[in-house]
């Protein structure tokens, strides 16, 4: 198994609080991890660091390229806009851009950033759309859409470059329950299609279904990981034991 | 669908519809009737001010006023051509001086300094000065030896250099309007500063400043007035030229009426406009 990304010893604080105090976690091609922890133990933080939103005060991000060649994309060298393009990014708040029709969310990076004519994305847009079950709304703008609906535009967004990584930030935490269905459908379907995703999220269940592994994030460190059977039915720290607590039971 | 084709209304909507149609008859009649009587206590009052025949004859006077249309209105031909110049440069220089302001890091440090200078100084200055020194001293600077800068080009320089600094507040305030997780989606994407702004901050920004901008272009339609100091025969020059020559101000009614009847397009147009993209990007509501 090829590597697509790996971390050592990121540390990030906000003043003079810290938010990660050491992160080492390798990501696999083909693999998809969640980040699970309470609210406040650094998930989103350290998602955004990988995805170059911020900044990082210590450590190394490595992220293949097509070659699968490990670089290190925290050097302040490194070329941050070429790099996101090649990260996915779902947020936890939609954020699809409210004066753009939903095709024109969709196709944003491909025409944007990667130069590609306006047929040619438009023809790929759709075709992403229909993936995620919206083509008959791709003229349509966000606001006429459900909270899934355009949670699933806005995955369609993030991997319309072909990114080598999806980061999933909490996806369906801002979403009515009866929608948030829908849109973890989508994330079985991407892995089954092979996408490599690093999700932070709260839905259990869902982390023991679709996750090869599973990092607890405590405090800013990683508390405990590996496989769901082991982290979801017997954690051996107590910290992991406590915060699964009521899952567990 | 069959159903929608075999439904007739019931016979309570059809009274709520009858109920609806009388109230609406009833606010317009009322509206009419409440309009028509101002201007009626209006009119009567204005009629028998003690002064009114001598101020009709010296501002409302027909004849003068017939006479005065063709001279003004070349003049106003001025008007708009300096108003037209200044509509494309102000639109250049304040987006250019708002995305100077947006910028982020040290390396910027002196463009945004200038830009914000430039703003401070210009939007506390007043145009009438502005149009002095830009009309007095660019001439001034070519010695004796340059050719003669026409009236409307140096016109159209004063005005953009105030209005542009107007307008770039406007543009930067509708930017910072825009909530920061737009620019973070953007950037997360790889689009760059520049891009993101292209793209995703700036239209949204000038939907949301639109009234404001268009308040700032009905002002600028006004102010192109103000280049008659300059000594260019534009509408309130033409004007003041047969002023002095009749002795009556019924000249300036008729160059006041012109740059009114040139604003309320503009203004109808922006409501008109406003509301449309409202309705296109939001599911509507009627309250």
């Amino acid at each position: 198994m090829s590597e697509v990304l790996r971390l050592e010893g990121i540390r990030k604080s906000y003043g003079v609080t810290p938010v990660l105090r050491g992160i080492d976690l390798t990501v696999n091609r083909h693999e998809v991890i969640a980040v699970i922890g309470a609210s406040g133990s650094g998930k989103s933080t350290l998602l955004r660091t990988i995805n170059l939103l911020e900044t990082i005060d210590d450590g190394q991000i490595w992220l293949a390229d097509a070659a699968g060649t490990l670089e290190d994309i925290s050097d302040p060298r490194a070329k941050a806009d070429a790099i996101r393009a090649r990260i996915g990014f779902v947020f936890q708040h939609l954020n699809l851009f409210p004066h753009l029709s939903v095709l024109d969310n969709v196709t944003i990076s491909t025409r944007h950033v990667q130069r590609i004519r306006r047929q040619v994305a438009e023809a790929r847009g759709l075709e992403l759309l229909d993936r995620v079950g919206l083509a008959d709304k791709a003229r349509e703008f966000p606001d006429r859409l459900s909270g899934g609906q355009q949670q699933r535009v806005a995955i369609a967004r993030a991997i319309a470059t072909d990114p080598e990584l999806l980061l999933l930030d909490e996806i369906t935490s801002a979403l009515d329950p009866q929608l948030v269905g829908e849109v973890l459908d989508l994330v079985r379907q991407l892995k089954s299609e092979g996408t490599t995703i690093v999700m932070a999220t709260h839905e259990m269940a869902f982390a023991r279904d679709v996750a090869d592994h599973v990092v607890f994030l405590d405090n800013g460190v990683v508390g405990e990981q590996g496989p769901p059977t082991e982290i979801f039915t017997a954690p051996r720290t107590s910290r992991a034991r406590e915060f699964l607590g009521r899952f567990l039971a | 669908m069959s159903d929608e084709t075999a439904w007739q209304p019931s016979s309570i909507e059809l009274g709520r519809r009858a109920v609806r149609r009388s109230r609406g008859m009833r606010s317009i009649l009322i509206g009419l009737g409440s309009t028509l009587l101002f201007a009626a206590i209006v009119w009567i009052t204005v009629v028998n001010t003690p002064g009114w025949s001598a101020v009709q004859k010296a501002f409302f006077d027909p004849e003068t006023f017939v006479e005065s249309i063709p001279l003004v209105a070349k003049g106003f031909l001025l008007n708009l051509r300096v108003l037209g110049y200044s509509v494309v440069s102000v639109a250049i220089l304040g987006m250019l001086l708002a995305f100077l302001r947006t910028l982020r890091g040290p390396v910027f440090f002196p463009l945004r300094a200038l830009a914000t200078g430039y703003t401070d100084l210009f939007r506390g200055t007043p145009l009438i000065i502005v149009l002095y020194l830009v009309g007095f001293g660019i001439p001034a600077l070519q010695g004796r030896t340059g050719s003669v800068i026409p009236a409307e080009i140096l016109g159209t320089i004063a005005i953009t250099l105030t209005y542009s600094a107007y307008v770039s507040e406007v543009l930067r305030a509708g930017i910072e309007s825009v909530h920061p997780s737009q620019r973070l989606a953007a950037r997360s994407l790889g689009l760059s500063h520049a891009q993101s702004m292209r793209i995703v901050l700036i239209p949204q920004a000038i939907r949301r400043v639109t009234p404001a901008l268009m308040n700032d272009f009905v002002s600028m339609q006004k102010d192109v007035g103000l280049i008659s100091v300059l000594g260019a025969v534009d509408a309130v020059r033409a004007a003041q030229i047969i002023k002095a020559q009749s002795f009556n101000f019924t000249p300036y009614v008729v160059a006041g009426l012109l740059f009114v009847l040139l604003a309320i397009p503009t203004i109808r147009f922006t409501d008109w406009y406003t509301a449309r993209l409202r309705a296109r990007e939001q599911a509507g509501s009627i309250v």
